[in-house]
């Protein structure tokens, strides 16, 4: 039985090509694509007050390698222009008077037009804007206090956060998407190709042969299962080599605790993917269905969107979901380093999902024979 | 080619959309379903995020900072641990997202006027969440030392002015005014779930006929390649304009997208869209002649690149040169520009120019493409 798949696998070049190519395409998009960080924003800067003050605080600006200045505006009503083509992301606007009040111990005011269309960017370009600020701010007070106040005050309390980013210390997004990515290939490929090995004997009428032959049906599930198996293994090591040779991402776990989850994720996709198969008669209804039950397990998985601020209702179905599991220990064993002591519960998760869907679809199997 | 002609093909084409209710409905419930997914799932602004506490001081300064950062709507589950290993495990574990670590001496060197520091781990897996965090904390802890320097200097009686602020960032966001990245991710899904279901089911209609050979009757009709082509598309634009006004209908009605343009302008971006990801669909399926492989590569050529590279999620400006480059063929890209215009910034036609022509471009080439090898297909 398994021989028969394999031969069969192998007989179907286009397939094979199929298999191969979208996964590191995929990987390769993703990996270079998918970033939430901000760098070059588009910037267009108008300094009406043309002083040296004004000038050291757009040169950090541009330093920060955050912004990149794609215009001078002569005016307000041209900067105000430039934002609203989208010429701009940001226009920064000093007015007049700007170092006048910093020297005379009055607020001067920086003023910066977001183009929040993409509130995800303007978010995390206002911090480096506030940051870039509070450095600048910080110096003129110390400066200030130096000169203005009596002796008891030049102590002044102040707070500071020091900042210790864990596990991605630079912050780099491929860190965080392209483990993702391993774990997303992998669902959407083993689901596919089990639910259309068995759909496609059903439809080639070949399914009735192989029963009336003395093969049983959980050794007919497991010859059909066992090549998905492997090839999501084989799979999931290629990938995870991709990913950590050219795109450099770290690789702190075990890899006996990564190949443990993903055992126990395949088992849960590929009795997917059988679930799926019991339930339709042709091999386009299976597409269909199983890119209608893939998409919303993708976009709860937490892959791009973050689980902890969905809604709680959506976020109770994400305990359905076996890749919501698996891409935590993906990114845990690749980025944390963490092994079973910490991960025992997502592995007992997959393993009951697995379980249930195997089981349900074996039950439908035997159903849908008679 | 005639309207008569061309429409009876249509008619054909929507009794056999018709027949097949499964299609239907999934081209129905698309929507609704990614509508109500990303609508409450897509949040990147990362509310609720999970914090941990280590508060080595105990003193009344630190408690009245704890208080401020459970009072912030972007923190939940605040929880304060005894021990640092505690944090770390937390951390771990994924329970903490953050964890803020109050020094020993907190209330003591405030008092005595010194500079202290709060130590925040953040757990930088999500990169983007980690930043959010670090940004809401450090406007908490920025409030809290300014009422910190404010009372110090009231209680030495001095006038309180030479101590101003000496620098304020006035930030005005235009267009989604409190960065809410629903506004931001939904009208995406507009043009997402026409893509779909435009590519799933166009793909289907012309390699169907090839595969029961009713393809050869069609053509040894008098209707000519673009009557065929046309009527069998006009079901499906029907279809994809329908999805449209539903998921418009959700965004705006459900999810109080502003939408601050023109339907006009609306309308005449979305049919162009449509056409071309129809027309695409139909290229691939006149070249690839069966259904199955013409649906999985239309899926893949339509769906993969519009997730990635259209600025759907992920900003186009912040890619490498060469991804960028590629994503001026993503006819995605040009639309997103535009419904992103026209809800959030009501931008007149007129600015819109550049994007529109590009859509327009788009659908007579891939047009001309996809007859052309209709005719010789024929052939």
């Amino acid at each position: 039985m398994l021989l028969k798949e394999l031969l069969q696998l192998r007989r179907d070049r286009y397939v094979r090509i199929r298999l191969l190519v979208p996964p590191l395409v995929q990987l390769f998009m993703f990996g270079y694509a998918a970033t939430f960080e901000v760098h070059r924003v588009p910037t267009a800067l108008l300094d009406r007050d043309a002083s040296q003050a004004s000038r050291d605080l757009l040169a950090s600006l541009t330093a920060s390698g955050r912004f990149e200045v794609t215009a001078i505006a002569a005016n307000e009503a041209e900067l105000i222009r430039l934002v609203d083509r989208g010429r701009a992301s940001i226009g920064v606007q000093i007015h007049p008077g700007f170092a006048a009040a910093l020297r005379s111990g009055r607020t001067a005011t920086v003023q910066v037009l977001l183009d929040s269309t993409n509130s995800n960017t303007a978010l995390i370009a206002l911090r480096y804007i506030g940051t870039i600020g509070r450095t600048l701010a910080g110096d003129v007070a110390r400066d200030r206090l130096g000169r203005l106040a009596p002796a008891e005050l030049r102590a002044i309390p102040a707070i500071v956060l020091a900042e210790r980013p864990w596990y991605n210390p630079v912050f780099d997004s491929r860190w965080f998407f392209v483990p993702g990515v391993i774990g997303s290939l992998m669902f959407v490929l083993t689901v596919n190709m089990t639910a259309f090995a068995v759909v496609r004997e059903r439809e080639t009428g070949t399914l009735e042969q192989i029963m009336v032959s003395p093969i049983r049906p959980a050794e007919f599930i497991l010859g059909k299962t066992l090549p998905s198996f492997a090839l999501g293994l084989a799979l999931a090591a290629l990938i995870t080599l991709v990913g950590t040779l050219w795109f450099q991402i770290p690789f702190r776990g075990s890899v006996l605790v990564l190949g443990l989850g993903t055992t126990l994720f395949l088992s849960s996709t590929l009795g997917l993917g059988l679930l799926i198969s019991t339930i339709c008669r042709t091999q386009q209804q299976a597409f269909a269905s199983s890119f209608f039950v893939l998409t919303p397990a993708f976009i709860l998985s937490g892959f791009t969107f973050p689980i902890a601020s969905m809604p709680l209702p959506l976020q109770w179905l994400t305990r359905l979901d076996p890749l919501r599991y698996y891409l935590e220990v993906l990114r845990s064993t690749f980025l944390k380093g963490v092994g079973l002591e910490v991960l025992w519960p997502q592995m007992l998760a997959m393993a009951a999902l697995g379980g249930l869907l195997t089981a349900a679809s074996i039950v439908r199997f035997r159903k849908s024979l008679e | 080619m005639t309207v008569r002609r061309t429409l009876a093909i249509a008619r054909k084409e929507l009794i056999q959309v018709r027949r097949d209710p499964r299609s239907l409905l999934i081209a129905m419930l698309m929507p609704v379903l990614l509508m109500g997914l990303l609508g409450y799932g897509a949040r990147l602004d990362a509310r609720q995020l999970p914090v941990w506490i280590f508060d080595r001081d105990g003193s009344q300064e630190s408690q009245a900072l704890l208080h401020q950062v459970r009072a912030s709507p972007y923190f939940a589950l605040v929880r304060t641990v005894e021990r640092y290993d505690a944090l770390v495990a937390a951390l771990d574990a994924g329970r903490a997202r953050l964890g803020l670590v109050v020094p020993p001496d907190f209330s003591r060197r405030l008092r005595s006027g010194e500079r202290v520091a709060v130590q925040a781990l953040v757990d930088g897996t999500d990169d983007n969440s980690a930043h959010l965090a670090i940004g809401y904390a450090e406007a908490i802890l920025d409030r809290f030392a300014a009422e910190v320097q404010g009372d110090w200097i009231r209680r030495r009686g001095l006038s309180e002015r030479a101590f101003v602020a000496p620098l304020s960032i006035e930030a005005r966001t235009w267009y989604n005014e409190d960065l809410d990245s629903r506004h931001f991710i939904i009208p995406g899904v507009v043009a997402l779930a026409m893509a779909l279901v435009g590519a799933l089911l166009a793909s289907l209609a012309v390699a169907r006929e090839w595969e029961r050979g009713t393809m050869e009757q069609l053509v040894s009709t008098p209707v000519t390649a673009a009557e065929i082509l046309v009527g069998k598309l006009l079901p499906y634009f029907a279809i994809g304009m329908a999805d449209a006004a539903i998921c418009v209908a959700i965004a705006v009605g459900w999810f109080a997208v502003p939408f601050r343009g023109t339907l006009l302008a609306l309308a005449a971006a979305t049919a162009l869209f449509l056409l071309v990801t129809l027309l695409v669909a139909l290229f691939i399926s006149v070249t690839i002649r069966n259904q199955l492989g013409a649906s999985q590569i239309a899926i893949l050529a339509t769906l993969l690149p519009f997730n990635m590279l259209s600025g759907f999620a992920f900003p186009i400006d912040q890619m490498p040169a060469p991804v960028r480059a590629i994503t001026y063929v993503v006819w995605g890209r040009y639309y997103l520009t535009v419904v992103k215009a026209i809800l959030l910034k009501g931008s007149p036609l007129g600015d819109l120019l550049a994007p529109m022509s590009a859509l327009a471009l788009y659908a007579l080439a891939v047009g001309v493409l996809a007859t052309r090898r209709f005719r010789k297909s024929l052939d």
